[in-house]
């Protein structure tokens, strides 16, 4: 061995912003100790739709299909965040029923974005075959989606106001078939991942983040609960039906007697709440109340409430990934003067830079994927121009703040 | 094999049938031009698709006679698929930009709105008359 190699040489991979490993783009830099990640970088903004720009064109009624769009997994966490805050604003009240029909459409989609994920994790270990079989059990669930709103992926089930869809008596058999499916499913799915040798020797003590740090990088949802963080936005502010409901926060510690917040709690703690969300839809057939499930049905005066309603509010709701905010002002137009979105991947991406220290290159996809990573929603702002991306910092936009205020004031 | 739980279920599925619905053809043909030639001349048939649920939102139907020209549908589409057309005062739909949430069907206070069960609309041209409903 030469005098050189010994010498600590540090070398820079990137991956991304469209690479196999990665489901949605991204770039990502490590500086690599050998095989060791020694530091991490990473460069959101490659995937900006203009979703929010294309809403404040927008009224909130037409907005709240758009919001379907913003994911393709957590189609009705967006709507129902965003329903909520504009029945804040407008102070619609939402009828008890509509409140149990939007609860268990949540939670069905809690089921197959779960599963989706436990496939995708079991694929990026290169374990095909689970990721085949979790994916056929996801089906079931798409299907139930499929039977109950009229399509698979986007639902369009919320209104401002309500839901669009009643679920009546002849669906509650459909509804319960499945459920009887993933409580029959439940024991050999956590068998099938849980005590897989592959699995474990992978997943255990791999990309570690600690209570502390989860606190301290405002984790949300899953990833905050896989190290020991109870915190679950359906159980600290009710919204829907949730106040009803008996629910607590899944930890790994009740199925693992202790909390590593490893990859391996975070498959854990996803599979529980699949278990969870069959036993809350059970909750919500048993207590569904009669009753219409639009505040109000004739479209104007919905459109009309919307228009009158000026104020700010903000609507939180557990997506299956974490919690996703969204913040809307109206200001008395028929479209909203602001729109926010924060989907829960923003809160979680920085927990990478902790958790992927000191792992191997093999173990950045598990890493990456572990935190049910879903770009396309996070993404707001990226500026190319000449072949060059700027980022913005806030003084920037400040400056470009100004000039718009002056181009527009020289217009008027 | 109790540290391998997966092979028991792997071996189990060799006696199962496929969970995928093989629409159109068990296989990719060589040709995909000729295959869906064959079809049209009714030589192959297709593997049919799996069947819509009740209240499937596919390709949008309307009804001009019973339109009353009311512009709701256009105030309420997410897409802006919908085109008010002054001089009939009815309205014209891309499907190419619709996005089959039936908002439209649902505003519609004459109910000249509905949804149909079609879902296969691919097509190479946007404007093409398969395309526009009006």
């Amino acid at each position: 061995m030469s005098e050189d190699s010994k010498n600590k040489a540090t070398f820079n991979v990137p991956i991304g912003p469209v690479h196999p490993a990665l489901k949605e783009p991204i770039l990502f830099t490590f500086k690599m100790d050998g095989e060791l990640v020694e530091e991490v970088d990473f460069a959101p903004g490659k995937c900006h739709r203009g979703i929010e720009w294309m809403g404040m064109r927008r009224n909130p009624v037409q907005i709240v299909h758009l919001t379907d769009r913003i994911c393709g997994i957590c189609g009705v966490s967006h709507s129902l965040a965003f329903a909520r805050a504009v029945e804040q604003i407008a102070e619609i009240e939402v009828p008890e029923r509509a409140h149990y029909v939007r609860t268990i459409i949540a939670e069905y989609e809690r089921l197959q974005s779960h599963l989706l994920w436990a496939g995708v994790a079991a694929h990026e270990l290169g374990f095909d075959t689970l990721f085949f079989l979790a994916w056929r059990v996801r089906e079931e669930s798409m299907d139930v989606i499929e039977y109950l709103t009229g399509n698979r992926v986007n639902y369009g089930i919320v209104q401002v106001g309500g839901v669009r869809r009643d679920f009546t008596e002849d669906q509650f058999p459909r509804i319960e078939a499945s459920l009887q499916y993933y409580e029959d499913i439940a024991a050999k799915l956590l068998k099938l991942f849980l005590e897989d040798k592959t699995i474990q020797i992978r997943c255990k003590q791999c990309g570690v983040m600690s209570k502390r740090e989860a606190l301290e990088l405002c984790t949300v949802g899953p990833t905050a609960r896989a190290s020991g963080v109870a915190m679950d936005v359906r159980s600290d502010s009710p919204y829907a039906a949730y106040g009803d409901l008996d629910i607590a926060p899944v930890l790994p510690h009740h199925y693992l007697g202790l909390t590593n917040g490893d990859v391996y709690d975070r498959i854990v703690v996803r599979l529980l709440e699949v278990v969870q969300s069959v036993d809350l839809i059970r909750q919500c057939l048993a207590n569904m109340p009669p009753g219409e499930v639009l505040w109000e049905k004739k479209y104007p005066k919905i459109l009309a409430a919307c228009k009158k309603a000026t104020g700010e509010a903000v609507g939180r709701v557990e997506a299956p990934r974490g919690e996703c905010l969204h913040y809307v002002r109206m200001d008395g137009n028929p479209s909203p003067q602001t729109w926010k979105v924060k989907a829960s991947t923003y809160s979680n991406q920085l927990s990478w830079l902790k958790m992927l220290k000191g792992e191997q290159i093999a173990d950045i996809p598990i890493v990456v994927a572990s935190i049910d990573p879903c770009m396309s929603c996070t993404d707001r702002v990226a500026v190319v121009r000449d072949d060059r991306t700027d980022i913005l910092t806030k003084a920037d936009l400040h400056r470009l703040s100004v000039e718009k205020t002056r181009r527009l004031a020289q217009w008027s | 094999m109790s540290f391998l739980p997966a092979i028991p279920e792997i071996l189990r599925q060799f006696l199962k049938r496929p969970a995928t619905n093989i629409f159109p053809a068990k296989y990719l043909p060589p040709s995909v031009t000729k295959y869906l030639q064959s079809v049209q001349e009714g030589k192959t048939s297709i593997h049919p698709p799996v069947e819509t649920p009740p209240n499937f939102r596919g390709k949008i139907l309307y009804d001009r006679d019973t339109c009353i020209g009311c512009k709701l549908c256009i105030r309420v589409c997410p897409a802006n698929a919908i085109e008010f057309l002054p001089e009939t005062k009815r309205v014209r739909i891309y499907v190419t930009q619709c996005i089959f949430c039936s908002q439209c069907n649902d505003a519609c206070p004459v109910d000249a709105l509905h949804m149909s069960d079609e879902f296969l609309l691919a097509d190479e041209d946007r404007y093409s008359e398969n395309m526009i409903v009006e």
